[in-house]
């Protein structure tokens, strides 16, 4: 099991020749396969390149991108950029925080169902205030009311 | 594969009648704006009404079909998202908006069969009410001069073909056969383009840097990172007119002697990570790029590189270390990255935007460049126009237009006749201007003299009810937030910066504070090592400079002018929406609610802490700030 685990990150590693200056590229490709990065990974990362885990670890928590805990099945990103700022993304972010119940810090469900984060600018600031779900999935000109008929149609689909 | 000019211009031949052969093209936007409104819908559904019309159609320019075909292509951003989808139809360039997929057949029947037109889709003129055929006759665009957009929305991005139809590799291939590397580094010169990614450099220049150092292997990189909030046309430019950035990168591959270049593309931008990545491919495959192009002897490889989410790898020397792997961490300049850059070569760095002006002024010439724009800043400048103005969106203007004339022509205002306050422009580096910078000419030089900059082109238009020192704190928030750590003065100046922000629109600061806060900008701005830290002060400055009463207002009476601090509103109960209920009360940290079950209850504004539980919780939206 544990080897069958780590062939495809060895595979991801080879289809780069081991080549550190991806390193980025690789760990893109591996926390696509995982959701995140999980730590044994990190280190197998660094063990199987010849590089020191502390490089491995410095790159994975520099990029906004990566992430050391698991996300949520459902990555929900609520644009925070000027644009979206100025037109009302406050209370959508406030909306579905506390329709999901997540408090303080916190960015994913217990169920790791969902994930909310706030990113700066999608690029679709004409559409502002935008959400998107999982990287293709743009939601322009959003309300509160709007995020949450969007998240109710996830949690009825995850229910049947 | 193309293995010659005459095999290009065989090609370019053969693509034009394929284009001249058109009975009709229709265009669909498939930027990322119309894709959101479902405009990949409205695409099938074109596709299987014409051809239950039995309508000879076709999905790319050289498919071979009998008769006069019907042409059906996405194309990239028109700029006026907030209106799409929108779907263009040549010839006339007819300009249909909003259009949903039960609107397709009515488009096929009335305009595609009998060249009628299809009055309710078409824009209305909201002065005269006059209903406009073309997108030429909107105000949005009446203003507007496109060069770097100038295939983005008529062209199909996923087609190497229509590109060339419409003159596209003209440009290097000009360079290749008819021009010496110095001869196009001179022609940019006159052009007097300057760098669109922020600081305005003179790109020919910074190409001379280059040319004249020594190096078997230098480097052209891309910057598609755009990390700037607010800003989306290099995005529209990678999604709308890939080529054209590719092109451009290999007129300056040219220029300076360079056989590979990289495209560094933020990872939020995964249409235009998709086009490029299919772009690259497809000139590889027709030989427009790899060993020995068309036979001319020039090479020119390019690689496509997703960031990772960091603001701060869009500073050159961030960038080249993000390329090569690594954090993307600024280091001292110089060595210029023209000197060193990557893996130690010489490396020219240019904007998405910069580079896509080039096949232009190749083919123009940097005259015909000069004539646009104004003595210093010659051409034309995208703008990312967005906050609230009445008409969102992504225009190309020549530089030295008024500001008045962007948001008030072509923007159309204020929505909901609002009154307009103030315009941050050019990001977290940029600055707000007021009503009184409304006809300064939008220049580099002008907008440096005013406190702002152009940057990377963000325009986002403030009404009435924005508070100046919360959009000052927002911008702090961002920069504090993407500092790479690496220095004092940025690291922990911009954190105690927006602690003072914070402060203040908390109602917590006092007026010495905002001396501390000018100073502690001034130092971060001398003291910092990158762009990031040097810029990050300007949004307070400025807000300093020309909102200082807003500031006042925080500070001395506790007041929020635009009634947005939360803090520094007060709580109050709608004596008719209460029912007494008394959930308030009982949640009240402060003890500040009384009132009698079943009556209505009232707040003791001098004991309320305005922690807003009460509001959350009350379940009849009774409470309410002012
Ligand atoms: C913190 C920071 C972020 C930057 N972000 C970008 C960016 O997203 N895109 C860009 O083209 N330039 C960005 N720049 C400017 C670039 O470092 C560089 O000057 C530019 O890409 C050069 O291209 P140009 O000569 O065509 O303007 C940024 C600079 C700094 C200091
Ligand atoms: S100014 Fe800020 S972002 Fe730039 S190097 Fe210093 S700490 Fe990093
Ligand atoms: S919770 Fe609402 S309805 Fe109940 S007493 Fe308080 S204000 Fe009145
Ligand atoms: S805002 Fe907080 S302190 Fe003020 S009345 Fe409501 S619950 Fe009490
Ligand atoms: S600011 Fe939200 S998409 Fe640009
Ligand atoms: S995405 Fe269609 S107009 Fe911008």
């Amino acid at each position: 099991m544990q080897q069958r685990k780590f062939q495809r990150l060895q595979n991801i590693i080879d289809g780069h020749e081991g080549n550190v200056s991806h390193l980025i590229a690789i760990l893109q490709e591996v926390q696509e396969e995982y959701r995140y990065l999980p730590e044994e990974v990190l280190t197998y990362i660094a063990t199987a390149m010849g590089i020191p885990p502390a490089t491995v670890y410095g790159v994975a928590t520099f990029y906004a991108q990566f992430s050391m805990i698991p996300k949520g099945k459902y990555v929900i990103k609520v644009c925070d950029g000027t644009a979206c700022h100025v037109r009302g993304s406050e209370p959508i972010n406030f909306a579905l925080r506390k329709e999901l119940k997540l408090t303080g810090g916190e960015q994913t469900t217990k169920d790791l169902q969902f994930t909310v984060e706030t990113v700066s600018c999608l690029g679709a600031c004409g559409l502002a205030p935008v959400v998107v779900v999982n990287e293709n999935e743009v939601h322009g000109q959003m309300t509160p009311a709007g995020v949450l008929e969007v998240l109710k149609k996830f949690q009825v689909q995850e229910e049947n | 594969m193309l293995k010659s000019m005459d095999d290009f211009l065989n090609l370019y031949k053969q693509s034009q009648e394929a284009l001249g052969r058109e009975k009709m093209r229709i265009l669909i936007c498939a930027g990322t704006g119309c894709v959101a409104n479902g405009s990949l819908d409205v695409y099938d559904e074109f596709l299987s009404r014409v051809k239950e019309q039995n309508l000879p159609v076709k999905v790319h320019l050289m498919e071979e079909v009998d008769d006069e075909p019907h042409a059906l292509n996405i194309s990239g951003c028109h700029g006026f998202c907030e209106m799409g989808p929108l779907v263009r139809i040549e010839p006339g360039g007819v300009f249909y908006h909003h259009v949903k997929k039960d609107d397709v057949k009515e488009i096929v029947d009335k305009h595609i069969l009998n060249n009628q037109l299809v009055e309710r889709l078409l824009y209305t003129h909201p002065v005269t009410g006059q209903t406009v055929a073309t997108q030429d006759e909107i105000p949005f665009y009446q203003k507007q001069t496109r060069v770097a957009l100038e295939h983005c929305g008529r062209i199909n991005p996923d087609d190497l073909n229509d590109y060339i139809a419409h003159g596209g590799y003209q440009a290097i291939t000009r360079a290749l056969f008819n021009m010496t590397p110095e001869k196009v580094v001179e022609e940019v010169l006159d052009s007097g383009l300057r760098g669109r990614g922020g600081g305005g450099f003179p790109t020919g220049k910074k190409w001379q840097f280059a040319a004249s150092t020594q190096g078997a292997k230098k480097y052209i990189i891309c910057n598609g990172d755009e990390g700037d909030p607010g800003a989306f046309m290099d995005r529209s430019v990678m999604e709308g007119d890939p080529h054209r950035v590719l092109e451009g990168m290999m007129i300056a591959g040219f220029a300076i002697g360079a056989d590979e270049g990289y495209v560094y593309v933020r990872a939020e931008y995964p249409l235009a990570v998709k086009r490029l990545k299919r772009a690259v491919a497809e000139a590889a495959r027709t030989g427009l790029l790899g060993d020995n192009i068309l036979n001319s002897g020039f090479s020119f490889k390019v690689n496509i590189k997703e960031g990772a989410g960091a603001f701060v790898c869009g500073e050159e020397t961030a960038l080249i270390a993000s390329i090569e792997g690594e954090r993307g961490m600024p280091r001292p300049r110089p060595p210029f990255p023209a000197n060193k850059g990557l893996w130690n070569c010489p490396t020219i760095i240019n904007n998405v935007e910069t580079l896509a002006n080039l096949p232009s002024i190749i083919l123009k010439g940097g005259k015909w460049f000069k004539g646009f724009g104004t003595e210093g800043s010659p051409g034309t400048k995208t703008f990312a126009l967005a906050g609230q103005v009445a008409h969102t969106g992504l225009v190309e203007i020549p530089m030295g237009i008024s500001l008045r004339e962007i948001v008030f022509d072509i923007g159309g205002g204020l929505r909901e006749n609002k009154k307009f306050k103030a315009v941050q422009i050019g990001g977290p580096s940029g600055g707000c201007l007021t009503e009184n910078h409304l006809d300064l000419s939008l220049d580099y030089d002008e907008l440096r003299k005013a406190g702002a900059m152009i940057g990377s082109g963000g325009l986002v238009v403030m009404g009435e009810d924005t508070c100046m020192v919360e959009v000052a704190k927002f911008f702090m928030g961002f920069v504090q937030n993407e500092s790479c750590g690496k220095c004092v003065p940025c690291r922990e100046g911009t954190k105690r910066m927006l602690e003072i922000l914070t402060a203040i629109t908390e109602g917590r600061a006092g007026e010495e504070d905002l001396l501390l806060l000018e100073e502690l900008a001034l130092a971060v701005q001398d003291g910092s090592l990158c762009g990031l830290g040097k810029t990050a002060p300007n949004p307070v400055l400025t807000t300093l400079k020309y909102f200082k009463d807003e500031y006042i207002a925080h500070i001395r009476d506790k007041k929020c002018p635009a009634g947005v601090c939360k803090a520094l509103l007060d709580y109050h109960i709608d004596q008719d929406k209460c029912k007494g209920c008394g959930l308030c009360a009982k949640v009240c940290p402060a003890e500040a609610i009384t009132g009698n079950k079943k009556e209505p209850h009232v707040i003791d504004v001098a004991k309320c802490l305005k922690c807003g539980t009460c509001m959350e919780k009350c379940k009849f939206d009774a409470i309410y700030t002012a």
